[in-house]
């Protein structure tokens, strides 16, 4: 028989580890400045143990941040060093290759003592409005183009802020308000964590997390290895051509599952591009991970012994670019390694996996200023979009829904309180999405227009509008995204643009793939879809 | 010297509480679907005869009902036609475009209360500083008007961008619309006017939705009473905790979501004043849900927005949302048939999955072979089985035995009453999480506070959660069974308005400021008087952040208008309270780091009421007592101890019982564990006393 009080004990304190991180993402998204943080929840938070090993994360959070953070954590160990690790202190970075992707999230550490001894690290992660640099888009020739670098460094050391820093950090960024109180929400959401962790184990009676650690690892270790050990054994390979900054980018897995792991290489895709939709392979990895795990183990809780089963590699190209390549959009490419990952591994688990969806974000960054001749205001406003999601195989895909990032949009209301802009559409696109006995989901409509007397420029960060997200099982494309001005013309899907006053920008965000055949549609289906105007056009 | 009847209509029960000078005749009966007003007629017929009294002696009739959040729930509405701005015909079914569980791809997302082919658009556009950016098109509107018409709809709502700054568009529409149709119409300026279109425009169209079915039921409930010879008014309780009237309550139903929760805030604020209580978790456990509320001060903390309808396991986010003012309250799916199981990591996972009342708990040998929250409390001793409801239902141990085995006991390889202690510690765990949570997030720390615990599960599992949290003290008051109709009688005529009007502290017109919290107060104050000529007592609130931040902390103002000094204090006042928050305000020590803005305005006027009975806590003194002997289980010291059983109407005020101890009652048994003792109180409560504290 199990030792009762010791299982029942250690089920009991895992449940108010999780409880402790959920305080912790909490405090941020009520603390956080930008839009991105605060309506769209583009954050994430953890606690990890001594070693750098993340034992719970909250549930509120995107995988491109919770994945790469548990290994950023490691990182951090490593430079600061635990002899200059002290009760009070905050550490910060936004380097790319250490902490999650680009410069625009800023990752910070802390330590978490119980009197003096080391019992572990809370992280969190979120992205801010601004960085400096050329702005949040593609065009940067490097790294060093695209804002202010932030080595692993403290923030705070026994409590004290380093100002030094937030004064280079305030010359350095657009909105200074903003951002500087960014970087004072990140700490307080880990002081909140440690403060909770501190009251449960003194009230508990704990020295340390090891015990509870080993029993959270074990329990996930041996829950996720029954599932790999159900799955077909072998290698499966995909191809997903994607439109690129200006030319195509093909991306190649190779998914293989043998015993207890399943490893990914992605080798045969693009080589670095020269403009910064480049991926570090941290985040890489992170979406991989996910997109295996919502097949394998979803109900499984994300921590370092699930995240462990997951193995993959890269030579050197655009899913594994190195410093000082240009990465500030790397969540376009970033976003689609799922369906990359996933479409090898339907060729494993035929019938159980979606569709291909929108994928990336529709994520807009726009400056905006007083037309030349007229007084305003000056704002940098960032949106995020979502497309339609694939059809899964026993059901629509969902429209108009981040997949597989995890945030929110922002309320539009919000978004115009944030500057000169009128936001004149954003509703569902009809016929978008690909037809299939289950149809894919529906992309939007969004138009924007300059307040009278301002132009903004934009930084486009839009994929699959030269590639359709593709069907699955017979299922057709999801139509193909369109970024236009009301006069007709046609934009760019990536890069800087303008849109000057009295223009409308017309963004037409791509729908989801279809599963299954479209004659196995049911009629009850079809009318439906008549019925409320997401099908317009009779099927041939 | 007044008869006062309360009312509350719930999933299950249906409870009715009188008020005789005094005296509580309260009694419980099965809720009606069918004909909702029946049950309580046949209940208040019960509390009637028992008090001697008739109809037309009753001087006011108080009423809470589920009603609206179960056809919410249900679906069970009019058909509604949505009328929105044009571009925004689909913000209602897009949501906040997330997945509410990251990793369930197969997750299904609510659908929308008014489906696409009902939700109509017309040109016309405020913008965000409430200027008119393109006129409405009142020539499409009229063609909107003939089609809902044609359309046979039972109801309009009307929701356009930026109305909550600028009403005009919203009230020419209903105008329009109005004079085609005699469908009732509601428009998102008087239902919420509030920033954020996907929850003000869910909030009108539930509104709208419900408001048919809920007008003809308040009508039908008002001519039965009258039939019956009742003479007096009828009065609601909302969300928010105060009472509207009817007419009121016909017109924004929407506000009567989550009212009977409120009575349960109400009751325990009451209780709260009566004991001079300035800090206090109520805690409030049924037979599906567990509710969790801070009342600072004698009255419940509000919130502007709550999520009802919740679809899956109760997520956060897979519900809708609401912005009304509403009690502040966690609700989870913790209670007494709330069914056990062992997922694949091994952990016991509890709720929000319930028996309910058929077929129940395993051992009310109904069929049921499930392991709940009550099997799990029977094998450990804590309530008796031939004594389960006033011996009503026979409790069969064995029974909740075999299903906490074959459930939880060996998939984890743990003897029975290791499983159901396990069982009872994760619930317990669960609901104490769930209070930390709600402490935090509001500022407090939640071993500062005395909890009062009410509803049949919560006097079984509330000394455990306060062993949890730290807490010292907690009482279990009389009457707790019908707790929420009690606090009916308990609230206050009040109402709360507010609208969202960004005032940067550094442009702050105090007139406008002025002239703006006088428009509340008049709104406020005119809901009151429906039902009261007392004195009302006025408090305002500034919801304030630093600029570019998006939740808002609470900021009270001063109860004067505002002159050009009173601009420092509000600047002081928010950032002591952010400190109390978040730790530390922005910008260390320097004053003018960062702009501060008000984002929300609101005033809430309610009567004032003549101060209860005022009671002391009595710690009491140890007396030898009647009493038998039986094992139960302690949870702080792991082991079986024999506890003390004594019958909670044979204990007289004083008069104190170490723990452990089970004090038994006809329908609960308040759970005495080791580290406690308790006292019986000079009102008939009980307090749990920790056996360390002063």
């Amino acid at each position: 028989m199990t030792d009762p009080t010791r299982e029942i004990r250690f089920q009991v304190m895992w449940n108010r580890l999780i409880s402790v991180v959920e305080e912790q993402a909490m405090t941020l998204l009520r603390t956080a400045f930008s839009t991105s943080v605060r309506e769209a929840g583009d954050l994430s938070a953890g606690v990890f143990d001594p070693q750098g090993r993340m034992l719970a994360q909250a549930v509120t959070g995107t995988p491109g941040h919770v994945n790469t953070m548990a290994e950023a954590v490691l990182h951090f160990i490593t430079e600061i060093g635990r002899a200059n690790m002290f009760p009070g202190d905050t550490y910060v970075t936004n380097d790319p290759w250490k902490g999650t992707g680009h410069l625009h999230d800023i990752t910070m550490v802390s330590p978490s003592f119980l009197g003096d001894r080391l019992v572990g690290f809370f992280a969190c992660t979120a992205h801010v409005v601004d960085v400096g640099g050329r702005g949040f888009g593609a065009d940067g020739k490097s790294v060093y183009e695209e804002g202010i670098q932030i080595p692993i460094m403290k923030f705070a050391e026994r409590g004290a802020v380093n100002d030094t820093l937030i004064r280079l950090l305030r010359a350095n960024v657009r909105e200074p308000d903003q951002v500087v109180g960014d970087f004072y929400s990140l700490a307080a959401c880990n002081d909140v964590g440690h403060r909770r962790l501190a009251a449960m184990m003194q009230e508990i009676g704990l020295a340390t997390l090891d015990d509870l650690g080993e029993f959270i690892f074990t329990r996930t270790r041996s829950a996720t290895l029954d599932r790999l050990r159900a799955l077909p054994q072998g290698t499966w390979d995909n191809i997903l051509d994607t439109d690129g900054y200006d030319t195509p980018v093909r991306l190649a897995a190779r998914v293989t599952i043998a015993g207890d792991a399943v490893n990914v290489d992605f080798a045969g895709s693009s080589p670095v591009s020269p403009k910064g939709i480049n991926v570090p392979i941290i985040y890489t990895k992170a979406y991989a991970s996910y997109a295996l795990k919502c097949v394998i183990a979803p109900d499984i809780p994300n921590n370092w012994a699930s995240l462990e089963a997951f193995t993959i590699a890269s030579p050197e190209n655009i899913l594994n670019a190195p410093r000082p390549a240009p990465v500030s959009v790397r969540h376009v490419i970033g976003h689609l390694v799922p369906d990359l990952v996933l479409g090898a591994l339907a060729k494993a688990l035929p019938g159980q996996v979606l569709a291909e969806g929108a994928a990336a974000l529709w994520n807009i960054h726009m400056s905006v200023r007083p037309a030349p001749g007229h007084s305003g205001r000056r704002a940098e406003i960032l949106m995020f979009n979502s497309g339609g999601m694939g059809a899964r195989p026993t059901a629509d895909g969902l429209s108009a829904t981040a997949f597989p990032s995890g945030v929110m949009t922002m309320p539009i209301e919000a978004t115009e309180h944030t500057g000169p802009i009128v936001i004149w559409r954003k509703e569902l696109r009809p016929d978008s999405g690909g037809d299939g006995e289950f149809r894919g989901g529906l992309g939007q409509i969004i138009e924007i227009e300059p307040l009278p007397g301002h132009e903004f420029d934009f930084s486009a960060m839009f994929d699959r509008v030269n590639h359709p997200a593709r069907g699955r099982d017979g299922g057709q494309p999801g139509a193909a995204g369109s970024v236009d001005l009301d006069d007709g013309t046609k934009l760019k899907p990536k890069g800087w643009q303008h849109v000057s006053a009295g223009r409308r920008l017309i963004l037409t965000l791509p729908g989801g793939g279809g599963f299954g055949d479209p004659a196995r549609r049911s009629p009850e289906a079809r009318a439906e879809d008549a019925a409320k105007g997401y099908v317009t056009k009779a099927k041939s | 010297m007044t008869i006062r009847l309360g009312a509350d209509i719930g999933g299950t029960f249906t409870d009715v509480a009188l008020d005789h000078d005094g005296t509580i005749h309260s009694t419980k009966i099965l809720t009606n679907y069918a004909a909702p007003e029946q049950a309580i007629l046949d209940a208040i017929h019960i509390v009637l005869t028992e008090a001697g009294l008739t109809y037309a002696d009753l001087d006011i009739v108080i009423h809470g009902t589920t009603l609206a959040t179960n056809a919410l729930i249900e679906r069970r509405g009019a058909k509604t036609a949505f009328v929105t701005t044009e571009g925004f015909r689909d913000t209602v079914e897009m949501r906040t475009e997330n997945r509410f569980d990251q990793y369930d791809l197969n997750l299904r997302l609510p659908q929308p209360l008014v489906p696409r082919q009902d939700r109509f658009t017309v040109p016309g556009r405020i913008g965000a500083d409430g200027q008119e950016l393109l006129p409405l098109d009142e020539s499409a509107l009229a063609a909107v008007a003939d089609a809902i018409a044609a359309g046979g709809y039972g109801a309009v709502a009307i929701g356009f961008i930026h109305s909550y700054l600028n009403p005009a568009h919203e009230a020419r529409a209903r105008q329009i619309i109005a004079a085609r149709t005699s469908a009732p119409i509601s428009i998102s300026s008087e239902v919420s006017p509030q920033m954020r279109e996907f929850e003000r425009f869910n909030t009108v169209c539930a509104n709208a939705y419900v408001r048919p079915q809920m007008a003809a039921y308040l009508t039908r409930l008002q001519a039965r009473l009258k039939d019956m010879g009742a003479t007096c008014p009828v009065f609601m309780i909302h969300s928010g905790g105060g009472l509207i009237s009817v007419e009121t309550a016909a017109e924004f139903p929407v506000r009567l979501i989550e009212s009977g929760p409120a009575g349960g805030a109400i009751f325990a604020a009451d209780i709260a004043r009566r004991f001079a209580l300035s800090h206090v978790v109520s805690y409030d456990m049924g037979g599906t849900t567990a509710k969790i509320c801070l009342i600072e001060d004698f009255a419940p903390k509000t919130a502007r927005s709550f999520e009802v309808a919740r679809t899956t396991r109760f997520a956060k986010g897979s519900g809708m949302p609401i912005s009304i003012p509403v009690i502040e309250m966690i609700e989870i799916g913790a209670g007494g048939g709330s069914l056990a199981s062992v997922d694949s990591m091994g952990r016991i996972q509890t709720g929000p999955e319930s028996a309910g009342s058929e077929p129940g708990p395993a051992c009310y040998q109904r069929g049921g072979d499930r392991p709940a929250i009550t099997d799990a409390d029977l094998i450990l001793g804590k309530i008796d089985p031939e004594n389960f409801a006033g011996g009503a239902i026979r409790l069969s141990a064995p029974l909740a035995a075999s299903a906490i085995d074959a459930h939880v006991g060996q998939p984890l390889r743990l003897d029975t009453r290791s499983a159901a202690f396990g069982i009872a510690e994760v619930v317990d765990e669960n609901m104490a999480n769930a209070a930390r949570v709600h402490a935090v997030e509001n500022g407090k720390n939640i071993s500062d506070n005395l909890m009062i615990a009410f509803g049949g599960a919560a006097p079984l599992h509330a000394a455990r959660l306060c062993e949890k949290l730290g807490i010292d003290r907690c009482l279990v008051p009389p009457g707790a069974g019908v707790g929420s109709a009690i606090g009916f009688l308990r609230a206050p005529f009040g109402y709360e308005a507010l609208v969202t009007r960004i005032t940067r502290l550094s442009a702050f017109d105090t007139d406008a400021v002025n002239a703006l919290l006088a428009s509340l107060k008049t709104t406020a104050e005119g809901f009151v008087r429906t039902g009261t000529t007392a004195a009302i007592t006025v408090e305002a609130t500034a919801f304030m952040r630093y600029k570019g931040q998006g939740w808002e902390i609470p900021v009270p103002l001063p109860d004067h208008p505002f002159t050009a000094p009173d601009i420092a204090t509000l600047r002081a006042a928010f950032r002591a309270a952010y400190a109390r928050f978040f730790g530390r305000a922005i910008g260390g020590t320097s004053d003018d780091a960062l702009e501060i803005e008000v984002v929300t305005w609101s005033v809430k006027a309610s009567d004032t009421r003549p101060a209860p009975a005022r009671h002391h806590l009595t710690t009491g003194s140890t007396t030898l007592t009647p009493s038998t002997l039986r094992d139960v289980f302690d949870p702080a010291t792991g082991t079986n101890l024999p506890t003390t059983i004594v019958a909670r109407d044979s204990l007289t005020p004083g008069q104190r019982i170490p723990g452990p101890a089970v004090i038994v009652e006809r329908e609960t048994s308040t759970v005495v564990t080791s580290p406690f003792d308790v006292v019986m109180q000079t009102d008939g409560s009980l307090l749990l006393i920790r056996k360390s504290a002063p």
